[in-house]
């Protein structure tokens, strides 16, 4: 067999391999939405989304459940997002480069890959005793925030360093100052990638259970008159009708699923929506 | 018009360092005021470095240390409290090599420098950006399409946005990095055009390589060199233009203008 009709088989078995893998992991990916789909859509409907659970969660719906998530993440949002963006621009725009600046992005890096529960642990000791904060959302909130933070951070840094340093310097040659140029030149161009990386990591924080497990769900709690009130939320929910409920109702547990995963995944596509509005706007 | 004209440096044993490394060393020289200044040498023999002094933008570029006297208008630049980077930074303009526009419109690039220094009158704004698109000759390709995106320009239509922009700050130096190299022979003659205009109000100092470009369009020429990796490079010698070309006083000049090294 020649040189080079060896090299075009391994070319086409090579093609073959990759997208056979390609393959395989997008029908695991729509097998799974598509099962929750199939189990939880057909129970969804308006009154599922509007009445609240009755007979120990065997009947009714799950509407203080998902205004329990939204509050959540709602507060999660106040809390990260402005520490985390502003965080990620005095690490790409202002710290020099130096030893200590490369040991806050390492433990940064670190705090990405802690596993959820030690933050629940966490969130704890220091937000509900320590602080005083007691089983409430603001409590869930601050640890959801924490395990956050670590991605708002990081995918700032990226949208920043997407932004070529002729641009920076461009603006610096004017007589502008950092903060104008980061004002008026960079965050204009970043900002779309910055605020759609930062929802990507608050949708993460809303479908997490352990951080919220011991710092701000209840079994069963009313709608929250405040940001001090335990509260119900979808995760949670799910989790305790898996596994705690007395009476198995199927129906109810993936229809909650259901509802957790499209809610995410709207959240998504409207901000990759919004985002590429952006992009076209500025002509990035 | 001007009598007395503005926009001299003086530089004084003038060295610069990235970390422990001195990458130019001893470098004194008289820039003259409303005349065009070419930087010539091999790469690596710290033309760039050097220009980014005269607007002191090594300060961006982090653990840079610049050392000596460098007086524009017999002010100490590097004294912060007798002129701030800001202010010498909107006297001293700069245009990079590659054309490096805002993403944003044609005014609004032109317009970013005069808000930035704080006009906000919608008329004296406009007045500032004709003005200086008219003085980059640019001026009559988008009188009518201010508003267009500025990527939207060709590559010379961008590099002269960037003059234009860099103008509209009413500077009296004009720092060039290698303006046309990035751009097409008949946008290279446009901006070698413009720059023949521009010297009769401001003055310019131009980093080329391309020495058929500086016996054109420059008044004066510095050469510098660096003659080996183990010494940071200097100044070799600086003088008329005309003579540098045709009777350069160092055999080292002789040599790279001929065409024997770099």
């Amino acid at each position: 067999m020649s040189r080079s009709s060896r090299a075009r088989k391994a070319e086409a078995l090579a093609k073959t391999l990759l997208g056979m893998a390609a393959l395989l992991a997008l029908s695991a990916a729509l097998g799974f939405i598509g099962y929750i789909f199939y189990r939880g859509a057909g129970y969804v409907d308006w009154a599922f989304l509007t009445q609240a659970p009755r007979k120990f969660m065997t009947e009714g719906g799950i509407y203080p459940v998902i205004v329990g998530t939204v509050y959540l993440t709602v507060w999660t949002a106040l809390f990260a997002l402005p520490v985390g963006i502003m965080a990620g621009i005095y690490l790409s725009e202002y710290a020099p480069r130096t030893v200590t600046t490369r040991i806050m992005r390492l433990a940064i890096a670190n705090m990405a890959g802690v596993p959820s529960i030690v933050y629940g642990l966490f969130g704890v000791a220091l937000f509900v005793i320590q602080m005083g904060f007691n089983r409430s959302i603001v409590a869930g909130a601050l640890t959801l925030a924490c395990m956050t933070l670590p991605v708002i951070i990081t995918s700032t840094e990226e949208a920043l360093r997407q932004i070529p340093t002729d641009l920076r310097h461009a603006s610096l040659a004017l007589g502008a100052t950092k903060l104008r140029t980061i004002r008026k030149v960079i965050l204009p161009v970043a900002g779309p990638g910055i605020i759609t990386g930062s929802i990507l990591g608050l949708s993460r924080a809303a479908g997490e259970t352990a951080p919220i497990l011991f710092t701000a769900v209840a079994f069963f709690a009313p709608i929250a008159s405040g940001p001090l009130d335990e509260t119900m939320a979808l995760p949670y929910h799910l989790y305790i009708m898996a596994t705690q409920s007395t009476k198995p109702a199927p129906n109810m547990v993936w229809g909650t699923a259901f509802v957790l995963v499209a809610g995410i995944s709207m959240l998504n596509v409207v901000v990759a929506i919004w985002r590429s509005a952006q992009r076209r706007k500025i002509r990035w | 018009m001007v009598t007395n004209p503005t926009g001299s440096f003086d530089l004084e044993n003038v060295s610069v360092a990235y970390g422990s490394e001195t990458a130019v060393a001893g470098v004194s020289m008289h820039i003259v005021p409303q005349s065009v200044t070419a930087l010539i040498g091999p790469s690596g023999c710290g033309k760039s470095t050097l220009l980014r002094c005269l607007n002191r933008m090594n300060d961006e570029l982090g653990n840079v240390k610049v050392e000596g006297s460098i007086r524009f208008d017999g002010l100490d630049i590097m004294d912060n409290r007798l002129l701030d980077p800001v202010d010498l930074r909107r006297r001293v303009g700069q245009v990079f090599q590659k054309p490096n526009p805002f993403p944003m419109s044609i005014y609004d690039n032109v317009a970013y420098g005069p808000k930035t220094h704080g006009t906000r009158a919608k008329a004296e704004l406009d007045a500032v950006v004709e003005q200086a698109l008219k003085r980059a000759a640019l001026w009559n390709e988008v009188k009518d399409q201010l508003k267009k995106h500025a990527f939207e320009l060709s590559g010379g239509q961008q590099q002269r946005l960037c003059i234009a922009r860099a103008l509209a700050t009413m500077p009296e130096v004009l720092l060039m990095d290698e303006p046309a190299s990035a751009l097409d022979p008949i946008s290279s003659q446009q901006i070698e055009d413009t720059i023949a205009e521009l010297k009769k109000s401001v003055t310019i100092v131009i980093v080329t390589h391309n020495m058929q470009q500086a016996a054109r369009i420059s008044d004066r020429t510095a050469f510098m060199l660096r003659e080996s990796m183990d010494r940071p490079a200097g100044l070799i010698e600086i003088g008329d233009t005309r003579v540098m070309f045709t009777n350069p006083g160092d055999k080292r000049t002789e040599s790279y203008i001929t065409g024997r090294f770099g």
